[in-house]
């Protein structure tokens, strides 16, 4: 199924947990966040998170700025 | 010599060091009243030099999407030298978008305050009053501790505090305009009304602009492209934690009114009674 990771389409086996999928992208264990259908989702609730075809997942992080 | 002479000599004129004078906002005291930005450094080695010469103890950082090329972080370097990071909601044109990534910093940081941003349009990236508000009354509701980036308007300012705002951040001129601050007055007629903490939040492009906000009665200043974009990013930095410093110090000392004419400041009495018609070359 297709998820959209970031603005970018990412193809992701059923069942995958929000997790995982962060883990694709960094493994830094703290300073990101990430909303799926524009609500936060707290790290502790993300291997709970599966996703469904069509979310859309933001990952963030602290960058200079301001 | 005896200890207590060296003692008084090493004073420097007998001076007395000024006071502990801390910013407090939200119960919060810091000892620099120089609030620092990130953006615009050439890179994170000169933003941390920039950062060091500052003093700063708060400094701001903007939510992005992760890049997983990028390396280094601006987090790592603030966290090596303990500095306080304030994530900001830059770039946000809504209040939903402002309150989403507010919480979105709050997760991935852990700290409850946020520098909040709600700007109009690119081109002039003035604060849009209504969402600013709207977003500001949400975020205190929802727990934060919420540091508004807004229009130098005496009014704003007082709605803001009104419902909640632990500081009030009046622009003195554009985002990265460096014009200085175009209205004191209205700074003025800001801190005259305000019980949090005003600090001057985007315009200020020398030192003389940073002393004259804090001359001004504003508790801080927030500045990152003055810095940032100097040619020597490291020494505006220590400029402007000069120019906070003696800012603060003239404002607390009470600077003297202004005056039309002269007042001689030798005494009139006691002159020599000299022939003005010939000067004794």
């Amino acid at each position: 199924m297709t998820v959209s990771v970031n603005g970018e389409p990412r193809e992701i086996t059923e069942g995958t947990t929000l997790d995982l999928l962060v883990a694709t992208l960094t493994r830094a264990p703290s300073g990101v966040a990430a909303a799926v259908n524009e609500t936060v989702v707290p790290r502790g609730q993300w291997p709970l998170t599966a996703l469904g075809e069509g979310d859309r997942v933001e990952v963030l992080t602290a960058v200079q700025g301001g | 010599m005896t200890a207590t002479t060296r003692d008084t000599a090493a004073a420097g004129n007998g001076a007395a060091a000024p006071a502990a004078d801390p910013l407090t906002i939200a119960g919060t005291a810091f000892g620099s009243r120089l609030i620092m930005g990130t953006g615009g450094a050439p890179s994170l080695e000169i933003l941390e030099r920039a950062l060091l010469a500052s003093g700063t103890e708060l400094t701001t950082v903007a939510m992005r999407r992760l890049d997983p090329t990028v390396q280094g972080s601006v987090l790592s370097v603030l966290d090596r030298h303990g500095i306080r990071p304030l994530p900001n909601t830059a770039g946000c044109f809504t209040a939903g978008e402002a309150v989403l990534t507010a919480r979105l910093a709050r997760e991935a940081l852990g700290t409850d305050w946020v520098k909040l941003e709600v700007v109009a349009d690119e081109r002039t990236l003035l604060p849009d009053p209504v969402e600013l508000l709207d977003a500001a009354e949400t975020l205190v509701d929802d727990g934060f501790t919420v540091l508004p980036y807004t229009n130098d308007d005496p009014v704003l300012a007082r709605k803001l505090e009104d419902v909640g705002c632990a500081a009030i951040m009046p622009l003195g001129s554009p985002i990265g305009s460096g014009l200085g601050i175009r209205n004191p007055h209205n700074f003025e007629l800001i801190v005259e009304r305000a019980t949090v903490p005003v600090i001057l939040d985007a315009g200020a492009g020398t030192a003389s602009d940073a002393s004259l906000a804090m001359e001004l009665g504003c508790g801080a200043v927030m500045l990152a492209s003055a810095v940032t974009r100097a040619r020597e990013p490291a020494l505006m930095a220590a400029a402007m934690r000069h120019a906070v410093e003696a800012g603060r110090l003239a404002r607390r000392a009470g600077r003297i009114p202004r005056r039309h004419f002269a007042e001689a400041s030798s005494p009139a009495e006691g002159r020599a009674a000299l022939d003005p018609e010939r000067p004794a070359f």
